[in-house]
């Protein structure tokens, strides 16, 4: 299932295929499903609370939009999202709703000057080779607002993971769906919310709506146990399971919350380490500040090269993180 | 409403200071036009501008759209009175230091006193000074009193509002001045107000104009949760062409409002905007915005449980000076799809906004 | 004076963003008896109300000061740190800091090129813990620390402490409710919030919650009193500041005003505050729901989110005076209003 929802294309915006997968998935199960005006999918399991708990993953992932086509009939971009520009150059696209191929093309190495080569591509510079030959055909199959996502099949990878993009956040719907769709008579909410990833904007509608007493983020973070990683303490490592935040950019985890993951990934035996890097926003900021305010905790999946074109991740911190989750529904059923 | 109507309220309206955090008085006179083609007016708690035009037949559901343009403009806030009368200042709203020296201005303390802002003269000037540019910090407003006069009319916190006085292109049919950004948005909406009166609708439209955008989109949220509508159309102002930059990030002055498509925006909307502009034979632009708009309209589409939001912007050249420029055709095509959009308006249509 | 043993016990109380819960209790101690209604939330905001007339006023002082997080332990038992707030890391190198539990260490800084490298990777703590058992260690991850500095009274009656800002705030409202006496013409909610240093986050969902028909912030503001200052016409000694602007939010120019009026006619003096960068809990409030219209009244301050912040007692007092006669007194209706 991961690899199918990996290779859906949902740029911030354009969820719509992501979000009919879901409901295809959860079109048989016993659960109340209801999609607002931005696009969130919120789905009910068990009983209805006024104040319920709730899980969140976003559905959207980064990519790029066409913002003009040129003269050459060449499509000029932005990205969605954050994007480090270095990862783009040589890379191919599926553009507009027909998926059309499409490679951002860069000056060949015998054609540069040496002194070139230490410096970055000029991101202003980049734009997306469709193979048209004019603009007006150009126009004919592309137009300014269509978006661009990074043509990658999810595939198996290595002994335990997979390689494949927008595990940032498949993997955490993945999680959900599942949760969603086992028999576990728990009663929460899930919410899979659009557009996290241009300013968390779907969660802050989703939790209005949903008024919940205490939720749960359930993300990807960075990896960064690669080497010659200056950064080392700022990221995480594969395999030693879910990553629980204790701050970030827009959320102060609480010591309750964070402690009460530790302890019960502590009593069920599961490995976990701390997301030690402060910074970065998600969704839970957004959460924790509606309304009268929500108790908001996030617990992520690491995960290596986030927001390029090819992530990797692993099965177990993948299920792992997911017995997090249940537990921490189970604990406040 | 004819073009020359049009120019006379833009130049009326931009001849009213209204800094952000200080726009009662171009909310009022604001008022005064809205007042001729709408039902009922009021200010919110907030102060924003809200001007309501009923439908004249009602469908079974009530429908409420709105239509906002922030009314505020950039400018400046006294921070000191110095030796001499000379005053320092602070931005409001982004400001590039190297339009300001040699500006005018008007202080507005216990009376509004010209000023202008002092530019050495290049006789005096070192070579090596030509070459910086001033930082705001070491600009100052001199009005040519003295320091009792300024000290005992003018205080610290008073406000400060470019100087310009609106003109007219005839030949290129455009207007030049300042605060274009985003008094032409709020002429396009009074223009739409007439306009819906020779058409029929089935929705409420308010129109509202917002405060303090330029500085945090404030009013803009808190009109939202106020009203909480079904829909909402910004109006605001999208970078015109200029020298030294490629035209693949601006848009041509003449060539039609610019209707905004991305996540910030409800596609059914944006698509319907560009039906409705094509169907009306009606030249405009697009413009893909990935993520935040910086407009009111990101404000709006997370008020409470979502709005659908929609944005059509003028082209608009040299943004945040006082030479700003707008085509008079694109005020008055961006009036006219606005209320061609709202006489189509029904429940079935806000019927495919919700749960898209 | 009474109200320098309140901020003395306040300033050196432990309460850095997030973790508030020393100052909360020492808050309620002080005011228990003296308001009709008090209660939490689950952010850790404390809610003190006076009951009055009709009309909600929410005056603001937020509890939390400026800290740090602990990210990591090595295996020697030096500790990483990330900053909880605006605190800048060239105030860090040889500060001491206290945790939670009463630890205290000092921040140090690896070898650097050049003092523009200095930068929050590059610190680290010590608490003179070296043993490799990480279980021993006093101090977790995930674990805070707020500056460790005594309140000192210096010269004509300044206060010099680590977290003036703001916890002389709260100190005004604690004297302010202890003096406020008789009926009130609007009920009053004393917001003490959590976590303003991190974004203005509990007046938020506070302001939300109790839904006011008024705001107004007590906190500290910078002054343009030391040498080549960047421009403020605040001062020490010059009595408290009413806000006209910070980053945060345009004070409402009636409640702006109605501030003024109160002190000009209690003969309190006062200075006009622009604050070009910088926010207040009043800045979350005002754009709440429809809108609150709100003020601010700040007590002048120098060196503010370093361990040495300093106010004069004078401002102090005169700003317990003027928050005092303005909740004595009836605010203007300020609401909607229908035109033509």
């Amino acid at each position: 299932m991961l690899e199918q929802l990996s290779n859906l294309d949902g740029i911030s915006g354009r969820e719509d295929s992501v979000r009919s997968y879901l409901l295809e998935c959860l079109k048989e199960a016993p659960l109340e499903t209801s999609v607002d005006t931005m696009g969130n999918l919120l789905v009910r399991k068990g009983k209805t609370v006024q104040k319920p708990l709730m899980i969140s993953a976003h559905m959207d992932e980064v990519g790029l939009m066409i913002t003009s086509i040129d003269k050459k009939g060449m499509l000029n971009f932005n990205p969605v999202g954050g994007i480090d520009s270095r990862v783009l150059p040589g890379t191919r696209v599926r553009f507009g709703d027909a998926c059309k191929p499409g490679v951002i093309g860069v000056k060949p190495i015998h054609l540069q000057k040496a002194e070139e080569q230490e410096k970055p591509f000029d991101p202003e510079t980049l734009y997306i080779d469709g193979g048209f030959s004019s603009e007006a055909e150009a126009c004919r199959h592309a137009k300014v607002g269509d978006y661009a996502a990074f043509d990658i099949d999810c595939i198996s990878f290595g002994a335990d993971c997979y390689r494949g993009k927008a595990f940032d956040d498949r993997a955490g719907c993945l999680i959900l769906l599942k949760l969603l769709l086992e028999d576990n008579g728990l009663n929460f909410s899930a919410a899979f919310t659009v557009q996290e990833e241009v300013g968390t904007r779907g969660a802050i509608i989703a939790a209005n709506h949903l008024k919940p007493r205490f939720a749960l983020v359930v993300e990807t973070t960075a990896a960064a146990d690669t080497p010659d990683n200056e950064n080392k303490q700022a990221g995480t490592v594969l395999g030693d399971g879910p990553a629980i935040s204790i701050m970030d950019r827009t959320l102060m985890v609480s010591r309750r919350m964070r402690e009460g993951l530790v302890a019960l990934a502590e009593k069920r035996a599961l490995p976990y380490h701390y997301r030690r890097f402060t910074g970065a926003g998600t969704e839970g900021g957004a959460i924790a500040l509606s309304g009268e305010g929500v108790q908001t905790a996030v617990v992520s999946v690491p995960c290596r090269y986030i927001h390029s074109p090819n992530s990797v991740i692993s099965r177990r911190d993948i299920d792992n993180t997911m017995s997090l989750v249940r537990a921490w529904l189970e604990k406040h059923q | 409403m004819n073009d020359q109507t049009l120019v006379d309220i833009v130049k009326d309206l931009t001849s009213i200071s209204g800094i952000s955090g200080h726009e009662s008085a171009a909310v009022e006179r604001a008022a005064t036009y809205f007042g001729k083609y709408c039902d009922k007016m009021k200010l919110d708690r907030f102060g924003n501008l809200v001007a309501m035009k009923k439908a004249d037949r009602v469908d079974e559901n009530r429908i409420i759209i709105a239509l906002v343009a922030h009314i505020d403009e950039i400018g400046a806030l006294v921070t000191s009175v110095e030796k001499g009368g000379f005053l320092r200042f602070t931005p409001v709203g982004g400001i590039d230091p190297r339009v300001l020296p040699g500006q005018a201005v008007v202080v507005h303390g216990k009376d509004n006193y010209d000023g202008v802002i002092g530019a050495t003269a290049p006789h005096l000037l070192t070579d090596q000074e030509s070459k910086k540019t001033v930082p705001i910090e070491k600009l100052f407003i001199d009005t040519g009193y003295s320091f009792d006069f300024v000290n005992a009319h003018i205080k610290v916190g008073d406000p400060v509002s470019l100087g310009r006085k609106t003109c007219y292109m005839e030949e290129g049919h455009m207007i030049t001045g300042k605060a274009l950004d985003n008094r032409a948005g709020v002429a396009s909406l009074i223009l739409c107000a007439a306009e819906l009166g020779g058409l029929h609708h089935q929705a409420d439209v308010c129109f509202i104009a917002s405060l303090q955008e330029e500085v945090g989109l404030r009013g803009a949220i808190t009109a939202a949760y106020g009203l909480n509508p079904d829909l909402a159309v910004a109006v605001d102002v999208t970078h015109g062409d200029v020298a030294g930059v490629d035209e693949k990030y601006t848009f041509k002055p003449g060539q039609g409002p610019v209707i905004a498509v991305g996540p910030n925006f409800h596609p059914v909307l944006s698509e319907e905007l560009q039906h409705i502009a094509g169907e009306y034979n009606l030249s405009r632009q697009l413009e893909a915005i990935p993520g935040n708009s910086h407009t009111d309209a990101w404000a709006i589409q997370v008020s409470r449980e979502g709005t659908p939001t929609g944005l059509v912007s003028i082209p608009l050249r040299y943004m945040h000076s006082t030479v700003e420029m707008v085509a008079v055709s694109d005020l008055i095509s961006t009036g006219r799809l606005l209320a061609w959009l709202i006489s189509g308006m029904n429940s079935s249509f806000i019927g495919r906004l919700k749960g898209c | 004076m009474a109200i320098e043993e309140t901020l003395k016990k306040l300033a050196e109380a432990y309460g850095p963003s997030g973790e508030e819960e020393e100052v909360r209790l020492l808050i309620k101690e002080e005011i228990g008896s003296a308001v009709d209604q008090m209660y939490e939330d689950t952010f850790g905001n404390l809610y003190a109300i006076r009951n009055g007339g009709a009309g909600r006023i929410m005056i603001s002082a937020h509890m939390d000061e400026i800290g740090i997080i602990i990210t990591d332990i090595d295996d020697r038992g030096f500790l990483r740190l990330a900053p909880l707030g605006g605190i800048s890391p060239r105030l860090m190198v040889g500060q001491r800091l206290r945790f939670r539990d009463g630890t205290i260490g000092t921040v140090y800084h690896e070898k650097l090129n050049s003092w523009k490298d200095l930068d929050w990777p590059k610190l680290y703590v010590d608490v003179g813990f070296s043993s490799s058992d990480s279980r021993k260690y006093p101090v977790k991850i995930g674990d805070l620390a707020c500056l460790a500095q005594p309140f000192v009274k210096q010269h004509n009656g300044r206060f010099m402490a680590k977290s003036m800002d703001d916890r002389a705030g709260c100190a005004v409202l604690i004297e302010v409710i202890k003096q406020l006496s008789g009926s009130l013409p609007h009920e009053v909610c004393f917001l003490f919030s959590a976590q303003e240093e991190l974004g203005l986050r509990g007046a938020k969902t506070a302001a939300y919650r109790y839904d006011p028909d008024y705001g107004l912030a007590v906190d500290v503001t910078l002054v343009g009193d030391t040498p080549e200052a960047p421009t403020m016409a605040v001062s020490l000694g010059k009595g408290p500041a009413i806000k006209v602007r910070d980053n945060s939010l345009f004070c409402h120019p009636r409640i702006r005003q109605l501030i003024c009026d109160t002190a000009e006619k209690n003969s309190i003096p006062y200075q006009l505050e622009v604050l070009t960068r910088g926010g207040t809990d009043a800045g979350a409030i005002h754009v709440t729901r429809e809108g609150v219209p709100s003020g601010a009244i700040s007590i002048p301050c120098r060196y503010v989110h370093s361990a040495s912040e300093i106010i004069d007692g004078k401002d102090l007092k005169l700003t317990v005076l003027l928050v005092e006669k303005l909740l004595q007194g009836l605010w203007p209706q300020i609401g909607g209003s229908n035109l033509q």
